[in-house]
């Protein structure tokens, strides 16, 4: 059943008093997928999750799952009707209920005891049905909210940064199993979050959110090599973004021709990841002599800045690189060569900002 | 991050309205100030009398709050930072003083010793019985505030009593301001103690104007001329706030190496000792002394069960109604953090900020104008208890909310359960602990209220508070002891309470992973 339409948001606008947070937003997430709305914080992305669940009201626009029309700005379905399911940032675990309690709050008596053994096994907490919120670690309080929230069969999950309050470790664990328990329930779910790595990993579709609205939704790999615009790229992880000259499906840049990742780009700027840029024994004209300015070894590799020498109107003065091998030391010169394509961005938001984006 | 919530429903009027009605009496005062007519009032107001009366209560005022804050910093201070053995004990026999109602403390120096009475008495008298005010609160921060700044100060070359003077002093500023505040507030309001000590203030003036010559015109600009002087002290206490927002209070202080006092222990403990034997020992003492010599006369056994029945009659039923009042304003406020929301809590407060005696006038005044057939009938005394000891309810209420997690109402609409349920199934059984600790802080402290009860009751009703009233003014000392005992044990529970809220116990453990 992926594919068909769940949710439609169109041209939703939303306030806070009189500040207005959401400006003319559209969003889809098609049944069956999960979705990730990334942003920094203060974007309007908790207040979009609201008004889905239903806990804040659209000022303009529209909102349907499945057809059924939730907001439009002068209609709204209460929240206890939606049939949405929703996650907090702290589990939000009715302290003065147990597991198997909390898990059943949302359940016909009838089918209390067979849904809630369910929902235990599905997040793997057999065994803890008699135990207080209190009792639980935070990972354990996490699972319980989902196995809540799960446990009505909702037509859609909403999670709020569910998992910032846990500790890294706990986090990078958690998300990827919550992302399997959500595949196997088949649910709809959007994640929100301002942490890229979670983004990358938990969704089918990521919507980068920006000054209350969705500049861009695709799936990650698009979203990270082929951004609409500088801020997008920055976004979802450093980038090098260099002026370039259009030649017959190539960029000239300061690296030689590069092939590009899509179409013919007149005169502009082209982003290359971190990634992409090698250090090279043997320099050859398409090859950047740079200076090493500053080095960081991160275990599986290292981040090193590096300054051009010839700073030309083509460089920035700052280029980042990831490489596996250790850098020579701060002060070095070496020699740099690009790889792979380069992916032509947006030249009016970039132009203003062409330079080495670190985040 | 907090965000508005939606379809507001009753929520906001109840709550509104109840504010209304708690802070109304002070409209009634003004109303009643008002029919006195501007010539009236110019000729009450000047005359030289107001001048004593002011005098009178500024100068008992300032001395007696002084003399609180140094006892109550030093008490906390012995307690709370340095290896004095027992400290437990110590802060509950600190905290007693205030399960001895004052008028029971003027009772126990004043027949004990005679000659205690006028200025040094009332200092005296109510210093000792409102030290715990400021001790309570002070111990509390020293607890919860991290010592790692006094630590800091220590090492960078400060000594003890520089570090006292510049770091921890500072730190318990807001606390200490938060003490004399309500020390000063008891002080204006306070009725029966200085009766019985023949000192006269405002509060005295005032009841003897209503009570004596039934002059409703010279009663009414008394109290308007007493409420503006405890709104100053608010306007104080809320600048002296404002200057100390610099604390870092964590929830979990980590507890610093106490001081060591080496062989100046036994001169602390000895000091502390002094301190409870004066504020504690006496009026125990006394009791126990009129109770063993009121035997030998006539004990009124058989009404003192009748009037500790009445008593609790009207405490109860009035905790009943101020605790169901203080539920949509405290869950207004906690739902939705508006500026709306906001005045709406501050306004019910405001009773707080009045004294006592002013509180009852204005209920009595509004009883005599515009509900005649009320007045002196036993609704009257439980609406004046309930708009006297709202805040008290309301702040048990909001105590208990804010260990609610947020989202829980969201969660649990979210899962398809109507917004009424979801106060019964999660709200307030959550805020069940707090909504009792309201119910039960309202009926202790009503039980041992005496001056509006005095303007209130129902002709031919006697409370335990003015049977001892009566006894007392008549010299019967012996007959007073047992209801005065009785009191003192109803109060216990409520210290103990106090004490237990304001040092905060942890009732939920904390996460770990």
């Amino acid at each position: 059943m992926t594919g068909q339409p769940g949710l439609l948001i169109e041209q939703l606008e939303a306030a806070h008093g009189r500040s207005p947070v959401l400006t003319g937003l559209d969003l889809t997430v098609d049944d069956g997928a999960l979705a990730c709305v990334l942003g920094p914080s203060g974007c309007g992305k908790s207040t979009l999750l609201r008004i889905v669940a239903g806990f804040h009201h659209a000022a303009r626009g529209r909102v349907t799952l499945h057809g059924r029309l939730l907001d439009d700005g002068r209609t709204r379905v209460p929240a206890e009707r939606r049939r949405i399911g929703y996650v907090p940032q702290d589990g939000a675990l009715f302290p003065h209920l147990t597991v198997a309690a909390n898990i059943g709050f949302g359940l016909p008596r009838a089918d209390r005891r067979e849904r809630v053994g369910e929902m235990l096994d599905l997040v793997g907490l057999e065994g803890l049905a008699d135990r207080h919120p209190h009792q639980l670690s935070g990972g354990q309080q996490q699972r319980v909210a989902l196995a809540r929230a799960l446990a009505p069969r909702p037509q859609l999950l909403l999670l709020d940064e569910p998992f910032a309050a846990l500790d890294a470790a706990l986090r990078t664990e958690l998300r990827t199993e919550v992302a399997a328990t959500l595949r196997r329930a088949g649910a709809t779910a959007i994640l929100v979050t301002h942490d890229v790595d979670e983004a990358l990993t938990f969704a089918d579709t990521i919507a980068v959110m920006r000054d209350g609205r969705i500049v861009q939704a695709d799936s990650p790999n698009t979203l990270y090599h082929r951004p609409a615009d500088a801020g997008i790229a920055r976004a979802l992880g450093e980038a090098n973004l260099l002026r370039s000259k259009p030649a017959d499906r190539h960029a000239i840049t300061a690296f030689g021709p590069l092939p590009l990742t899509t179409g013919t780009e007149q005169d502009g700027v082209v982003m290359l990841r971190p990634h992409q840029l090698r250090m090279t024994d043997e320099p050859s004209p398409h090859c950047v002599r740079a200076r090493v300015t500053a080095c960081l070894f991160r275990g599986h590799d290292h981040r090193v800045e590096c300054a051009p020498e010839e700073v030309g109107p083509d460089l920035p003065e700052r280029l980042v690189f990831y490489t596996p091998v250790p850098p020579p030391p701060v002060g070095s010169q070496i020699h740099l060569r690009a790889e792979g394509p380069a992916h032509p961005l947006h030249t009016e938001i970039a132009s203003a900002e062409a330079e080495a984006v670190g985040s | 991050m907090r965000t508005l919530r939606t379809a507001p429903g009753p929520l906001p009027l109840v709550a509104g309205l109840v504010a209304l009605l708690v802070a109304s009496p002070l409209v009634f005062v003004g109303l009643q100030a008002a029919q006195a007519g501007s010539d009236t009032a110019h000729r009450l107001l000047a005359r030289p009398v107001i001048g004593t009366l002011l005098w009178h209560t500024v100068a008992l005022t300032t001395v007696v709050t002084a003399g609180t804050l140094v006892l109550g910093f030093a008490a906390a201070y012995l307690v709370e930072r340095t290896d004095l053995p027992g400290r437990r004990a110590w802060t509950v026999a600190l905290a007693m003083p205030l399960a001895v109602p004052e008028f029971v403390h003027g009772y126990s120096w004043v027949s004990l010793f005679p000659e205690v009475q006028g200025y040094w008495g009332a200092v005296l008298v109510m210093t000792s019985s409102l030290y715990p005010l400021v001790f309570l609160p002070v111990a509390a921060t020293l607890r919860h505030t991290d010592a790692s700044a006094e630590e800091v100060a220590r090492s960078l070359g400060r000594g003890r009593l520089a570090t006292l003077w510049r770091v921890t002093l500072p730190l318990t500023r807001p606390a200490l301001a938060g003490g004399a505040l309500l020390v000063s507030l008891y002080l204006l309001g306070e009725y029966g103690a200085f009766a019985m000590l023949r000192y006269t203030t405002f509060a005295t003036a005032i009841y003897n104007e209503f009570q004596t010559s039934f002059d409703m015109a010279s009663a009414s600009l008394l109290t308007l001329a007493l409420v503006g002087l405890a709104l100053l002290l608010v306007a104080l206490d809320a600048r002296a706030a404002r200057r100390g927002r610099v604390v870092r209070e964590g929830t979990t202080g980590r507890g610093c190496a106490p001081m060591s006092l080496g062989h100046w222990k036994p001169v602390a403990a000895g000091a502390l000792a002094a301190v409870v034997g004066v504020t504690l020992g006496v009026p125990v003492f006394a009791l126990v002394h009129w109770l063993v010599r009121g035997s030998s006369t006539t004990l009124p056994s058989a009404s003192i069960v009748t009037e500790t029945a009445t008593t609790l009659g009207y405490a109860l039923s009035s905790a009943a109604v101020a605790t169901a009042a203080a539920v949509p304003v405290a869950l207004y406020s906690w739902r939705r953090p508006t500026r709306l929301a906001r005045t709406v809590e501050r306004a019910a407060y405001l009773t707080r900020a009045l004294p006592g005696i002013a509180v009852a006038l204005s209920v009595v005044f509004f009883a005599i104008r515009y509900a005649q057939p009320l007045y002196q009938q036993p609704s009257l005394l439980v609406a004046g208890y309930v708009v006297l000891f709202f805040p008290l309810a309301l702040t048990s209420v909001r105590a208990s909310l804010a260990h609610v997690p947020h989202g829980v109402e969201d969660v649990a609409r979210s899962l398809g359960v109507r917004r009424i349920f979801v106060l019964g199934r999660v709200t307030l059984p959550l805020i069940l602990p707090g909504l009792g600790a309201a119910f039960a802080m309202v009926t202790l402290t009503a039980s041992t209220e005496l001056t509006a009860t005095l303007l209130l009751r129902p002709t031919g009703t006697e409370t335990l508070a003015t049977q001892f009233w009566i006894y007392t003014t008549g010299l019967a000392y012996g007959a007073a002891a047992p209801y005065a005992a009785v009191m003192v044990a109803l109060s216990v529970p409520a210290v103990l309470m106090l004490t237990r809220r304001t040092f905060g116990t942890r009732t939920t453990a904390p996460r770990e992973n």
